[in-house]
């Protein structure tokens, strides 16, 4: 509740800031729509954003799932095959040199101006946080936890199971976190690259017709597309890793 | 509070046999020799304590005895040497092992800590939960079995990694230290705790504390040096746990301190 409030005044104080902007500068109103005619753009467009805000959702979320799932079966693997870490790593470390954003003109012309070329923009964005986190995660296992299992007698898949993956999770929820923040970049550079559909489509072409409050209406709506994913990841990672959550500190003798 | 020590009817610990090294030795990837064709008899049934300074290699010889060293891993160059159980099974089965530190996992309540073993193994956790509930109330913690690890004290954890021990239930008990990040009280509460649970088990004990050597040990084993070698052996007659304001304990005490204080003069004289 304490977060919430302090989200809105923070909210209130920056609505009031660009106000005053746009008040004590005088620019025209194409340069830099008041809040209130944002708003208004907003309501009067309330059609038009949904329809491109759900194709820009979707991409997102599927790109949040392949680039996740990738990410994961990747850090598995490394973690536990010698090969593969000693082939893929190297790959994964050299991929993040290529900046993704030059790649996009290229998906687009391979997957063509639909939804597949802002996925794989997507997911490819995804996919680095996701494997260096949750492999990092993995590979960072307490190492007494592992000479107790081995005592045990347990099997590397049981220990995989019961331990590594476990305690990769704090480290994987985190790498979540950042991607949801990044995923929403990787669609909408996708879409002003090549599209038809899209909230980064739509915001091109209002920014063309110097429409400019319903391309601000635009990153509005994919600010708090950005802002859900985040808060709904970290409200997940917090009810699926109660142990890990700050209130849950010593509260007997120390 | 006089504690029940756990253990089934029949008693299968009073055939726990004993560890036998022979030659052992750990060569380190920077060429160290840790160890060097030791040679040492645990007795079966009894608790051993390894008593040495910090830094000669006690927790490697610990780890050795497990079977948890590998040569080429873990900055282990080299093995040799056997080391084997007495009737000539191997360690690695017939031992629980107790870490510095509770090695509780933070994710599980408590009692599901207790049953990782039997988790871990695909056995049945129904069946293993009963008794752990059991262990559970012998070492005082009966009624925090649903709490997370987090939510405990030093002292709680350390009880908790011993209920933990204890239900593996194996005839060796292997401790590296365990109870030496807790305060002077608390340890000594988890000794006694330790021993009357440890009855009749082969227990090796490693400790830099001559006095929970002392406390606990039936025999006491000093080391030292580089590469670290028995100096000397001491028996002791009467049963663990022994009270720490005896008399008798306290002259053994000092003479402890002594052998010590010479096994690392040597080591010293060597650098």
């Amino acid at each position: 509740m304490n977060g919430l409030f302090r989200g809105l005044v923070i909210l209130a104080g920056l609505l009031a800031v660009w106000q005053a902007v746009v008040i004590l500068s005088g620019v025209p109103t194409f340069i830099l729509p008041p809040p209130a005619s944002v708003f208004r753009s907003m309501v009067g467009n309330a059609g038009l954003l949904a329809g491109h805000a759900g194709i820009t959702l979707a991409e997102i979320l599927a790109g949040l799932v392949l680039g996740t799932g990738l990410g994961c079966a990747s850090a598995l693997l490394m973690s536990r095959l010698r090969p593969a870490r000693r082939w893929l790593l190297p790959v994964l470390v050299a991929s993040q040199a290529v900046p993704v954003f030059a790649l996009a003109p290229i998906l687009v012309l391979w997957l063509g101006y639909g939804m597949a070329s802002k996925v794989a923009m997507a997911t490819l964005i995804i996919y680095f946080p996701v494997t260096a986190t949750f492999y990092d995660g993995l590979r960072r296992t307490e190492p007494g936890w592992l000479d107790m299992a081995a005592t045990m007698n347990a099997s590397p898949w049981a220990t995989l199971r019961h331990i590594q993956i476990p305690a990769a999770l704090p480290a994987f929820a985190s790498g979540l976190k950042v991607s949801a923040a990044v995923a929403p970049i990787g669609a909408v550079v996708g879409e002003w690259v090549g599209s038809s559909a899209g909230l980064g489509y739509l915001m091109l072409h209002a920014n063309a017709q110097l429409k400019t409050d319903l391309m601000f209406a635009g990153l509005v709506v994919l600010a708090a597309i950005g802002l859900t994913l985040y808060f709904t990841i970290d409200a997940l990672s917090r009810r699926l890793l109660p142990w890990q959550s700050d209130d849950l500190s010593t509260n007997g003798e120390p | 509070m006089k504690i029940q020590p756990v253990r089934s009817p029949e008693s299968p610990y009073r055939s726990a046999p004993g560890i036998v090294l022979s030659g052992a030795g750990v060569v380190l990837d920077d060429g160290t020799r840790l160890f060097d064709g030791l040679s040492l008899e645990i007795a079966a049934g009894k608790t051993t304590c390894l008593l040495g300074p910090s830094g000669i290699g006690k927790s490697m010889l610990l780890r050795l005895v497990l079977g948890l060293l590998k040569p080429r891993t873990g900055g282990v160059a080299d093995l040799f040497g056997t080391v084997a159980l007495s009737n000539g099974e191997p360690v690695a089965g017939h031992a629980a092992y107790m870490a510095q530190q509770d090695l509780l996992l933070p994710w599980l309540r408590v009692a599901d800590n207790v049953t990782i073993g039997p988790r871990l193994r695909g056995e049945s956790v129904e069946l293993a939960s009963d008794r752990a509930a059991r262990i559970l109330d012998a070492v005082g913690l009966g009624r925090v079995g649903d709490r997370f690890p987090a939510a405990l004290s030093g002292g709680m954890r350390q009880r908790a990694a011993l209920a933990r021990t204890i239900a593996e239930d194996r005839p060796l008990i292997l401790m590296d230290e365990p109870f030496s990040q807790v305060d002077a009280i608390t340890r000594l509460r988890l000794q006694t705790l330790a021993a009357d649970l440890f009855v009749e088990r082969t227990v090796l004990l490693v400790t830099h504390d001559p006095l929970e050597a002392l406390r606990l040990g039936h025999r006491v084993v000093v080391m030292g040096g580089r590469p670290a070698t028995v100096r000397s052996v001491h028996d002791l007659d009467d049963a663990p746990p022994r009270d720490p304001t005896g008399d008798g304990l306290l002259r053994r005490h000092a003479e402890l301190l002594r052998a010590l204080e010479e096994g690392n003069r040597w080591q010293e004289d060597r650098r």
